[in-house]
């Protein structure tokens, strides 16, 4: 929780180009070498090994390429917004870049808790469209989509269906598209298992994340809107 | 004619795909121009081992501030990379601009470790390059190698075009001038332009020497021409200050080792270790002027956002402005919540002072190298460390609120008893009862290396301990400690120390073993996993050749040694007056603050002992039997600079 006189900022990033072959872990350092190099005011932790209060929403998969990551920040007092974005911008590799920064008011929910479904683009360079298409369609029209999932080292028999929200397929001048808006959380889906469940030779020239939905009462918005101004007005709040 | 285009789509299906990406801060992208020397620094092991050497990345700067040269970077890509590059037909490349390693006009590996010469054959067969010096055409780079094994170069003399002795600062400069002139000269004769590096001092050409032996043993190393030197002298840097160098030192986007900023204080040490390659070869000691390393390190930090530091050198707590450093980077606001490293802790130095420093910031490892088990074995090797001076150095570190410690020691060292195999396993346990005086969790580690015996050390005559001889050692000490709560044991595989043993002190004959390991798949010869002592023995017998011989055998004193005609600056008769003396239990003390013995080192190249203060540094004996903490005799005369204004 935020200690007593410090605030919390919400940065959303891009990672794309070479800079999508570093691991989740390597970009955590990353920003936290950028945070450090732009002189923020970072609230650190107590104890044997003290380090800046940074939480990552969705980790993004090794080789994935993302327009919508997120990563909530712990300051000491306020901050002034104005400029953040330019001034750590300066300081992140090629292909990090800062897409918008809000701040989050105390008590609101952590990105993990928060997001419920994102969605993927899947490129298929070589795939026929037609092909997809009616191998899309007959994976939706099933009751269930039975699959091997790994989670915490142990396989399970789940299914895959009701984690996958909306599907569709588009043409691309070197292949086809898959669109797909897919649930997090335990019983969501991972792009990966879509993937094997649509043809288990199929290998993508690449995988983007371009949306991070909040689900509340039927309507979805995003927790920072890509067209937002980089440095918002002081009212607008992440929730 | 960058290859990322084709790289990219392997990239998902190797491990650790950011080793091959680049992108790390400071990186640069320099432009390719035929007026420009292009350099490819090739570290021969993996991304994470090779990148934050000190070396290359010095030399990566200083030749792309040249207008006639420019450097891109490269490393060996893993086995898997490396078998997607032969079946996709794709070379070695570098990782700045992906260029490929075959467009380079010379390949320039770093050589920091003998098990690695088998990737170095590896890199140059993915560039496209013949492994064999003697089938490359003008086409192809010219290759070279620099670092710590050119002292002795002979194993890789078949497959390198020219080695670099000692510092390589000013070296690459000249080279790159003589490289310039023969491409505007259309670059036709191979051989034309290797006779001209050979006048450049410190290159060293060995296609330009005849090799003759007698039955086994090495006759003759003789130039075939008159204007090729006899002997090649090392390159010594007189100031560093003149060399503030990295100043962008690269930070990566990927998990590599020594992952902090790193400042080296000085190079060379005057404290005489006779097993120690680095501390011999390096001499003479030139410190960094205090304020410099001062600058370097908040300007370091500043830029790259690390929250380490590391003083490097060979014996950081000898730097004489240690204290000084210290204190300031930690108290400095600027500098945020850093902590300091201090790789090398000699424990004779190490105070509390220094201990209260580091500890203010975050707690890094800490690590002592006692190296023997008894005082009388410590004299043998001219460790001159008491004792007193170990507990002392670890009671200040506990004290200070420490709970491990990591002690590195030999074993297979010259005249060793079992008594001094048994005096590692007394001294952990007294650092542990130390330590538990102030915390419960109070643990030592014990690493232990096995002795290889290196050219220009007064040792470089032993004939190495045997495996079956490291390994009873190695088990004595692990039956002593094995009922220790707190004493932790880790040795090093006596098989790959007797393979380093081969290659340390061999001659050019090991060329055709290493090509045979190479060409049976034995790279990543430092990595545990493809280590195989098999094709080495299979290999060596293979050409006729005897492990035992290259290994065990005492040298005698006036036998030729492979590295007789390179030169590190010592004298050999007192290297062979140092062994005897070794025999005999006789330390020598370290000669920064007591009476030079004349090694030959400063005398030979007209300096001495650069140091940055004349106050002796911070307590412990510093080896001269006195503490210097409380006064003392510091005999040592700094030299006035030549330098015009500078007091």
């Amino acid at each position: 929780m935020t200690a007593e006189g410090n605030s919390r900022l919400r940065i959303r990033f891009a990672k794309t180009g070479r800079i999508r072959f570093i691991s989740h872990r390597d970009l955590a350092r990353v920003w936290e070498r950028a945070l450090r190099r732009a002189e923020l005011p970072l609230a650190y932790s107590q104890g044997y090994s003290p380090h800046p209060k940074l939480s990552f929403g969705l980790a993004l998969a090794t080789g994935y390429e993302s327009a919508a990551e997120y990563l909530d920040v712990e300051v000491e007092g306020e901050l002034e917004l104005d400029g953040i974005a330019r001034r750590l911008g300066e300081h992140l590799p090629d292909g990090v870049d800062v897409v918008g920064v809000v701040p989050v008011a105390a008590g609101e929910p952590s990105l993990q808790e928060a997001v419920t479904s994102c969605t993927w683009q899947v490129e298929l360079p070589g795939v026929e469209r037609h092909w997809l298409e009616a191998v899309v369609s007959d994976l939706l029209a099933r009751p269930e989509i039975p699959i091997r999932r790994n989670r915490k080292g142990t396989e399970i028999d789940a299914d895959l269906r009701p984690g996958i929200r909306r599907l569709r397929v588009e043409g691309t001048p070197s292949g086809t598209q898959m669109t797909a808006e897919l649930s997090t959380g335990p019983s969501g889906a991972r792009p990966e298992e879509l993937i094997r469940a649509v043809g288990d030779g199929l290998s993508p020239s690449l995988v983007r994340r371009t949306h991070q939905w909040i689900e509340r009462d039927g309507d979805r918005r995003e927790p920072i809107p890509a067209n937002a101004p980089p440095a918002p007005h002081a009212e607008e709040r992440a929730s | 004619m960058t290859l990322w285009s084709q790289i990219e789509p392997l990239l998902p299906e190797v491990q650790k795909p950011a080793r091959y990406i680049g992108c790390e801060q400071g990186a640069q992208r320099p432009v390719h121009h035929p007026e420009r020397v292009s350099w490819l620094l090739v570290y021969p092991d993996t991304y994470e081992i090779g990148l934050p050497n000190q070396g290359l990345q010095i030399l990566y700067e200083i030749l792309n501030e040249r207008a006639d040269a420019l450097a891109e970077r490269s490393y060996a890509p893993w086995v898997d990379m490396s078998s997607v590059l032969r079946d996709r037909r794709l070379p070695l490349f570098s990782v700045d601009t992906h260029q490929p390693a075959g467009s380079f006009d010379l390949l320039a590996f770093n050589l920091s470790a003998e098990l690695v010469y088998t990737n170095v054959l590896e890199c140059l067969d993915l560039a496209g390059i013949p492994v064999r010096a003697e089938d490359r055409t003008p086409e192809h780079p010219l290759v070279c190698a620099g670092g710590h094994c050119t002292y002795n170069p002979e194993p890789l003399a078949d497959f390198c075009d020219l080695f670099v002795l000692g510092d390589g600062e000013e070296v690459v400069g000249e080279i790159t001038e003589v490289v310039s002139a023969w491409k505007r000269s259309g670059n036709t004769s191979r051989e034309g332009v290797l006779r001209e590096l050979a006048t450049v001092t410190g290159v060293y050409v060995p296609s330009l020497y005849d090799v003759a032996y007698d039955g086994e043993h090495l006759a003759s190393v003789t130039p075939r021409f008159p204007d090729v030197p006899e002997v090649v002298e090392k390159r010594t840097v007189a100031d560093l200050a003149e060399w503030p160098y990295p100043k962008q030192q690269l930070v990566p986007v990927t998990e590599v080792v020594h992952d902090r900023l790193n400042v080296e204080v000085f190079r060379g040490c005057t404290r005489g270790c006779r097993f120690c390659q680095a501390g011999m070869i390096t001499r003479p000691v030139r410190e960094r002027p205090e304020e410099q390393v001062r600058t370097m390190v908040q300007e370091g930090l500043r830029r790259t956002g690390y929250d380490e530091v590391a003083l490097t050198s060979l014996s950081t707590a000898d730097f004489s402005g240690i204290e000084g450093v210290v204190a300031s980077t930690v108290q400095d606001a600027g500098c945020g919540q850093v902590s300091v490293s201090l790789p090398s802790l000699r424990v004779d130095a190490f105070t509390v002072g220094i201990a209260a420093q580091i500890q203010r910031a975050r707690r890094t490892g800490l690590t002592f190298a006692p190296e023997a088990g008894t005082w009388r074995m410590r004299q043998v090797i001219n460790k001159l460390i008491r004792e007193e001076d170990l507990y002392g150095a670890v009671e200040s570190a506990y004290s200070q609120g420490w709970r491990r410690m990591k002690l590195y020691f030999l074993t297979g060292l010259p005249t060793e008893t079992d008594e001094d195999t048994l005096g590692i396993g007394e001294l952990a346990r007294n650092c542990v009862a130390l330590g538990r005086s102030h915390t419960k969790k109070a643990s030592v580690t014990v690493s232990l290396g096995g002795f290889v015996p290196k050219p220009f050390t007064p040792f470089q005559w032993f004939g190495q301990n045997t495996t079956a001889e490291l390994r009873r050692k190695i088990h004595l000490l692990r039956d002593d400690v094995r009922r220790d709560h707190g004493v932790n044991l880790k040795w090093h595989d006596p098989d790959a120390t007797l393979v380093e043993g081969l290659l340390s002190r061999g001659d050019r004959r090991l060329g055709r073993v290493i090509e045979r390991v190479w060409r049976e798949g034995g790279t990543f010869q430092e990595w545990s996993e493809h280590f195989a002592l098999d094709r080495w023995a299979e290999a060596v017998a293979a050409e006729g050749l005897s492990m035992d011989w290259y290994v065990h055998r005492h040298r005698t004193e006036h036998e030729v040694l492979p590295w007789d005609h390179i030169s590190a600056g010592l004298h050999k008769d007192f290297l062979w007056t140092d062994w005897r003396d070794a025999l005999e239990e006789v330390g020598l003390p370290d000669c920064r603050w007591t009476p030079c013995y004349d090694c030959g080192a400063c005398t030979g190249y007209g300096l001495e002992h650069i140091v940055a203060s004349a106050r002796p540094p911070a307590g412990g004996s510093q080896g001269t039997g006195q503490d210097l903490a409380v006064g003392g005799r510091m005999p040592v005369e700094l030299r006035r600079r030549e330098t015009a204004g500078v007091p």
